[in-house]
Formats: C-alpha cells, sequence, structure tokens
C-alpha cells in the first residue's frame, strides 16, 4: 500500500471522530427537549395534527407498541406504492407493478432499516416510489432505531420510574431536527459533485462508437427462438444510442447513508457515477455511514451523565474496527494471485491502484473500496461502492464477520449502540461472575429479567443466519441462486442471511435473491432480527427504569478503564468467533486455501 | 392499545409529506437552480447534440480510441440504463476465461507491445460505467494510438497528462482520466 493509502485512511478516521463529538451533544441536546426556540411552533403543531399528546410519557410496552404500529403502517404504504405504481404519477420511464413476493421483501427490508435490494433501481421503482416510499423510510426506519436507544438510555439515567419516554416525540424529533438538516446539507453537497437530482425521465446519449452486441432471437409469437441443440438463437444489432437513466437521487442518496439505510437509487448502488461520482463524494458518503452511530455514543455518555461512559463504548468499537479494516485493506490491495499468473501489473503506484480491481472503480481504487466495505458492514448501512462478491476470499470475510458479529461496531443508527449496550451488560454479568458480585452498569443491578433479555437479544441473529443459510444450502430452490462455484457459492448464501439477520443490506450481489423463496425467507428474517431485538431492548429499557440507582463503592467494577474496553471486544469477538467459525471455515476459509493453491 | 393507530397513521402522513415531498422538492428546486449541469447529469453537448455524459462511461473498441474498462451490464456494455457489475468470484473459473480473453484483444490490436496490462484494463468495473482508466492504462495504450492514427507519443503523452485528473484535493481516491473526454479531445486534434 502506498504512503497515501494509509494518509486516507487517517483522514477519514480523524474527520470521523472529529465531528462525532460536537454532533453527539448537539443530540443529546434534542433529546432533553432544548430545541431551537423558533422550532418549537413547528413542532407544536405537528404534535396538534397529529393528536399527539407530548407530555405524556410511555410505559415500555406502550413505547414497543406505538413503535410496532408506526411501521406496520409504514410496511403497507411502501407495500402499496410499489403495487400500484404503474397507475400513480411521477413515472415517467413507465415501470410496471412490482411482484408481490418482491414488494413483500423490499416493504420489510427498508421499515427495518435493512434495505437489502432484490431489484435494481433504475430498471423497477418509479420516482414516486423511490420517494413517498423508500426515501420516507429510509427516515422514519433510522429515526424507530434511535427512538428505541434513546428509551434505553433514560433506563439508565431514570430512578424508580414507569414509563421510558414518548415514541412520537422522540420519532420526530430525530427526523425534524437531525436526520432531515443534515441530509439537506449532505444533499447539496452531493449535488455539487456530480449526483444527479431531477423529476426527468432518462437522458439520451450519441455514442462516439456504435456498440455491437448479441441479443436472444423472438419468434413471432414473442418467444425466444431455440437451435437444435436447445441453445437460443442469438442475433447481433448495433445502437449509437445511449439511454442514461437519472431521477431525484441525491436528496435519497443523503439519507441512505445517514440513515445506516444503504439502499440505492440505482442497482448498483454507490459504485454508480450518478450515486458517488468524485474521491469527495466518496469521502462524504463514507463520513455519513459511521458519523451518527459513532456522535450516539457522545449522547449516551451526555444523557447518562459521565462522558467516559461513551467513550469506552466508542473505543472499544473503533478497536475493533481498524484491526478489522486492515485485514480487508491488506487483503485486496494483496490482490488475485490469477491476475499475476496471466502477467498482470498489479502493484500500486501513483499510477494506478493496482491489487484485485475486479468489481471496483477507478476513482476509488482499493483503500476506499476496502475502507466502505468495512465501514459499511460495521454499521449497518449496507451500501456498497464496490462489488464484495468480487472480493478476495479474507477481503470479502471481513463484512462477512462485521455483520456477525451484531452490527455493533459503530452499528445502525441506534440499534448499534443499543446492540453494544447489550453486549456491555453481557461483559459486566461475566465479569461479575468472576469476581463474585451483583452485576452493575451504571448504577443499575442488572438481574435475572436483564440478562434473559440480553441472551435473547444476543442470540437471535446468530440464530437467524445460521438457521437460514442452512435451510437455503439443503433446499433446490435456495440452492438455484448461486451464482458462483464451489466455496464461494456457499458464502453468498452465509452472507444474504448474515446481511438480513443483522438488517445490514449488503450482498454478494451474484445471488438471485428475487425468486419467491428468498423473498419470503429473507424478509421473515429481517422482521424477526429487528424486532426481536428491539422488543426485549425496551423491556431491559422498562426494567431499569424502574430500579434505583446504586453509589458506586469499592466493590463496583469501573466500566470506563481500558481492562473495561477489553473486556467488552473479547465479548463481542468471543460470541462473534465461536458462533460462526464453523460456517466461516465451509466458505472464505476454504476459498483462500484454493485461491493460495492457484500460485 | 388500539389507540396509538390514530397518531402512528396521522404522523405518517405528516412525515411522509414532509420527507417523502417537501424534502426532495427542495432539494430539487435548489439544485436545479444553483447546479443545473450537475444536477442534469453532467452531459456533455457538441454542435447541438447530447455526446453523452462526462460521469458515464462509453465502450470503445476501435483501435484509434482509448479503450473503457470492461463492462458487465446486459445485453450491451456500458447500458446507462441498468447499471451491473459482474459479480465474478475470484475463484470462479469464468472469471480467469474473461481475463484472458480481453488479454488476447488487447495482445491482438497491439502486437508490439510487450509491457504488462495493468489490471484495471482487463477487470470489470463495480458499476459497469465507470468514465475512467487510471493513467497507467492510459500510458499502456499510447503506442497502438500513435501508430495508428499517425500522432507523435510525445503529442499522444502530452494530451493524456491534460486530461488526468490527480487525486482530489491532492489526496482522496485514486489518479484517473476521463475515457470519453479524452476520446473526444483527439477526434479534435484530429480534424485541426
Amino acid at each position: 500500500m502506498t504512503a497515501n493509502g494509509y494518509l486516507q485512511l487517517v483522514l477519514y478516521l480523524i474527520v470521523l471522530l472529529g465531528l462525532a463529538g460536537p454532533l453527539g451533544l448537539y443530540m443529546a441536546r434534542v433529546y432533553r427537549g432544548e430545541v431551537l426556540a423558533w422550532l418549537r411552533p413547528l413542532e407544536n403543531n405537528l404534535f396538534r395534527l397529529c393528536g399527539i399528546q407530548a407530555d405524556e410519557d410511555m410505559h415500555w410496552t406502550r413505547y414497543a407498541y406505538a413503535m410496532l404500529a408506526f411501521n406496520l403502517l409504514g410496511f403497507l404504504a411502501v407495500y402499496g406504492l410499489q403495487r400500484l405504481q404503474v397507475w400513480l404519477p411521477l413515472n415517467p420511464d413507465g415501470m410496471g407493478p412490482i411482484t408481490p413476493d418482491s414488494a413483500f421483501n423490499t416493504a420489510v427490508s427498508f421499515i427495518t432499516n435493512s434495505n437489502w435490494q432484490d431489484y435494481g433501481g433504475e430498471t423497477t421503482m418509479s420516482y414516486l416510489t423511490q420517494m413517498l416510499g423508500l426515501s420516507v423510510q429510509n427516515f422514519l426506519s433510522a429515526a424507530s432505531g434511535m427512538a428505541t436507544l434513546v428509551a434505553l438510555m433514560r433506563g439508565f439515567s431514570r430512578r424508580e420510574a414507569s414509563s421510558v419516554g414518548n415514541f412520537w416525540v422522540d420519532m420526530v424529533r430525530s427526523t425534524l431536527y437531525i436526520l432531515l438538516p443534515l441530509s439537506l446539507i449532505l444533499s447539496l453537497l452531493l449535488v455539487s459533485q456530480g449526483v444527479v437530482q431531477t423529476f426527468s425521465a432518462h437522458a439520451t446519449a450519441q455514442l462516439l462508437q456504435p456498440v455491437e452486441y448479441e441479443v436472444v432471437k423472438h419468434g413471432l409469437d414473442g418467444r425466444p427462438l431455440q437451435d437444435v441443440k436447445g441453445q437460443p438463437v442469438m442475433v447481433k444489432v448495433a445502437t449509437r444510442v445511449q439511454a442514461i437513466a437519472v431521477g431525484p437521487v441525491a436528496s435519497q442518496i443523503a439519507i441512505k447513508q445517514l440513515g445506516s439505510n444503504g439502499g440505492g437509487f440505482f442497482n448498483v448502488n454507490s459504485a454508480h457515477p450518478f450515486e458517488n461520482p468524485t474521491p469527495l463524494s466518496n469521502f462524504l458518503e463514507m463520513l455519513a455511514i459511521l458519523l451518527i452511530p459513532a456522535a450516539l455514543c457522545f449522547t449516551f455518555g451526555s444523557l447518562v451523565g459521565d462522558p467516559r461512559q461513551g467513550h469506552a463504548l466508542l473505543a472499544a468499537m473503533t478497536l475493533i474496527f481498524i484491526g478489522l479494516l486492515a485485514v480487508c485493506v491488506w487483503a485486496e490491495q494483496s490482490g488475485n494471485p490469477l491476475f499475476d499468473r496471466l502477467g498482470l501489473a498489479t502493484q500500486a503506484s501513483s499510477l494506478q491502484a493496482g491489487g484485485n480491481m475486479e468489481g471496483k472503480e477507478t476513482r476509488f481504487g482499493i483503500v476506499n473500496s476496502a475502507l466502505w466495505a468495512t465501514a459499511t458492514t460495521a454499521a449497518s448501512n449496507g451500501s456498497v461502492n464496490a462489488m464484495h462478491d468480487s472480493f478476495t476470499p479474507l477481503g470479502g470475510l471481513v463484512p462477512m464477520w462485521l455483520m456477525q458479529l451484531g452490527e455493533v461496531v459503530y452499528g445502525g443508527v441506534g440499534s448499534g449502540l443499543y446492540g453494544m449496550i447489550i453486549f456491555a451488560l453481557v461483559g459486566v454479568f461475566i465479569a461479575g461472575l468472576m469476581i463474585g458480585r451483583t452485576p452493575e452498569y451504571l448504577g443499575k443491578k442488572i438481574g435475572a429479567f436483564e440478562m434473559k433479555m440480553a441472551a435473547v437479544a444476543i442470540l437471535m441473529p446468530p440464530l437467524l443466519a445460521l438457521v437460514g443459510t442452512a435451510f437455503a444450502v439443503v433446499l433446490d430452490a435456495g440452492r438455484a441462486g448461486i451464482a458462483n462455484p464451489g466455496a464461494h457459492g456457499f458464502s453468498e448464501i452465509l452472507y444474504a442471511y448474515s446481511s438480513a439477520g443483522n438488517n445490514n443490506g449488503s450482498a454478494f450481489a451474484g445471488l438471485s435473491a428475487n425468486t419467491p423463496f428468498y423473498n419470503a425467507s429473507l424478509g421473515l428474517v429481517m422482521l424477526l432480527a429487528r424486532y426481536w431485538l428491539a422488543i426485549p431492548v425496551l423491556a431491559i429499557a422498562g426494567s431499569l427504569a424502574a430500579k434505583k440507582i446504586v453509589p458506586a463503592s469499592n466493590g463496583t467494577l469501573p466500566t470506563h478503564t481500558p481492562l473495561f474496553v477489553f473486556l467488552l471486544i473479547a465479548t463481542v469477538i468471543v460470541v462473534g468467533a465461536l458462533t460462526f467459525l464453523p460456517a466461516l471455515a465451509l466458505g472464505p476459509v476454504v476459498e483462500q486455501l484454493q485461491l493460495l493453491g492457484l500460485k | 392499545m388500539l389507540k396509538e393507530l390514530k397518531p402512528a397513521l396521522l404522523l405518517l402522513l405528516a412525515l411522509t409529506v414532509l420527507t417523502g415531498l417537501l424534502y426532495p422538492l427542495l432539494v430539487t428546486g435548489l439544485a436545479q437552480g444553483l447546479l443545473p449541469i450537475q444536477a442534469n447529469g453532467s452531459l456533455i453537448e457538441q454542435n447541438g447534440k447530447t455526446v453523452g455524459s462526462s460521469l458515464i462511461g462509453q465502450p470503445f473498441s476501435d483501435p484509434k480510441y482509448f479503450w473503457s474498462r470492461p463492462s458487465s451490464t446486459s445485453p450491451q456494455p456500458y447500458n446507462a440504463a441498468s447499471s451491473s457489475g459482474s459479480n465474478l468470484g475470484p475463484t470462479n473459473p469464468a472469471l480467469a476465461d474473461a481475463l484472458k480473453a480481453r488479454i488476447a484483444t488487447l495482445k491482438t490490436a497491439d502486437q508490439g507491445n510487450r509491457e504488462p496490462i495493468p489490471v484495471d484494463l482487463v477487470t470489470a468495473s463495480a458499476s459497469g460505467l465507470d468514465p475512467e482508466i487510471s493513467p497507467a492504462a492510459a500510458e499502456y495504450q499510447v503506442a497502438r494510438i500513435a501508430l495508428v492514427r499517425g500522432l507523435e507519443v510525445a503529442t499522444l503523452r502530452e494530451l493524456v497528462a491534460r486530461y488526468t485528473q490527480g487525486r482530489q484535493l491532492g489526496v482522496l481516491g485514486e489518479a484517473r482520466i476521463n475515457v470519453l473526454e479524452l476520446n473526444l479531445a483527439l477526434d479534435r486534434q484530429e480534424k485541426r
């Protein structure tokens, strides 16, 4: 790797952590209700319009019910828009209705903040569906995650209380004061770099050199013709015209990155030059992936009244992130031995990126593709700027394993930090067993109920990922989707269920997942992964809020020290490693050995 | 508990109008007003015709042009209405076959060239629409184009250097050359 490569990585981390602090403290003010005075009337009118009693505090069950009701209605809206788009306005390229199984999958995917995409945006979705359906859920699923986290924080900060806050208020404030202003700024910055923002139909250009290609010949009955061997008959055609898909892209991409959503406007997501045209747009979009999740650590420290607690969680996340980032960059820069055997020039220099450039863009090269892949799976973002399916086996193992760790290394907005806090509870529990004391976290005694809920939250995603993979590899319908032969084909399926089981949404995209089997099974996995985590988290919030705060004593395990950071990292890694090592051995590990055999 | 349904429905409607209509309309208005060229796709006009976008690549196979990176879109390469990568895994034999075929095509068009081929020139891009190649990939093609067009190698190198974009802000991304813009400049040079 070149010196510039290291510089880009360091620069990214410095800017990220530098911006996370101020934003985190701003968000803490928002959730304390100290919002700008001149925005108050807007908020109050919105509450009155919607019949919301803003000063009404909710018990955790009511808070959970409100979230579920809100997300269910969101599901119905996204499903309906996809099915009916052909009769609705803002459809200049005439997109037809989406099939029921695909519409179900996409609707689930967007309300659960996964943004798994079984469709190619520019060939299936109308502008109206992208805006009113997908963009809206980009905001609302992110805000739902943030609201759940805020409820958990109140569980720690309140004493002997029966309520955890008002879901509607948390929801509205997350959207109005955090997500919307940040998205507005980012979308305009992206347009300045060349991201498109228009309601026109596709543009048409005259190619400099006409292109010749082959298409399947159709008979008079409209069916593809076959030769005597049963192969389709191909016919040569030439064209001078290039149709260029456009749309209201920038507004959607901004929130897709900021809200850890990841659902692209175009099929290839942020690898598309209209979604991510320059190295600067790439830097801003990568920053947006981790910005709010990292900043929420500062919000947490501020709201529980001890900033060091937030710093400890952020340190644990950052250390895991740096370690895995190094592996990914190294693997992709080392490249594919096949390329060297064919005599290609693969050395990185100021004149070329070198390494494994299959499925990567020239402007991003190796360093920015590997950094993005690590960031997007550390957060539950799932957007891509390179094709993970074409990564080297170890380079692809990193994003897969980051998802399997439970999306807690920064993680999704809200969901990442509440996942990490659950791991912290398990960490203090294990430490409590070792030193023979009742486990406490932030002055709250951790009892049997909290541990049961934490166990449910931690065990559900691996269970979904592994059981889903197991079903898909034994069923014909599952194996039919595989694109690459051998161990890599298994990796494609394992990646898909790890992605859905942790609400990430990125893919080894060779897998043909737009089939009733994958749409139904992955949709179900995404639903369970989201709510089977969020509801236990709210239960913990409610239970903790009802407890007293125990003053710290000599016997209390401090949870802001390097020792605790180490304990937390060990808990995350051990759970992730033990659960997934056998499955990873069958996929990326075997493939890496095969690749070395190529030398 | 049914009473939560009313605020849920009303809030969903209100926030849908705000984030799904007003927000994209505001961004569109500002973008079209302040940055119309970028907002509409950075299209390149020449003699009153749209000849492409400076952000979207085009396929080239004529030896007199610089070639873009391989594209995996279908049915034709550089189909900007349906972006796609190859998604070939690193051990897939189809990847090796594709690379061998591309290497053979490059060598056939440029028989005297003994230099190793830069990896980006024979690997498919992520989007299938990559508008750019590395400076190394451009340099590899200079001799061929100079021969076909009867131009001095030095003249051509100068043109390539003029169209080379360094790392953005001196740090970010990789150095690169926009293939369509370079080829348009080549044709203009020929006419003079």
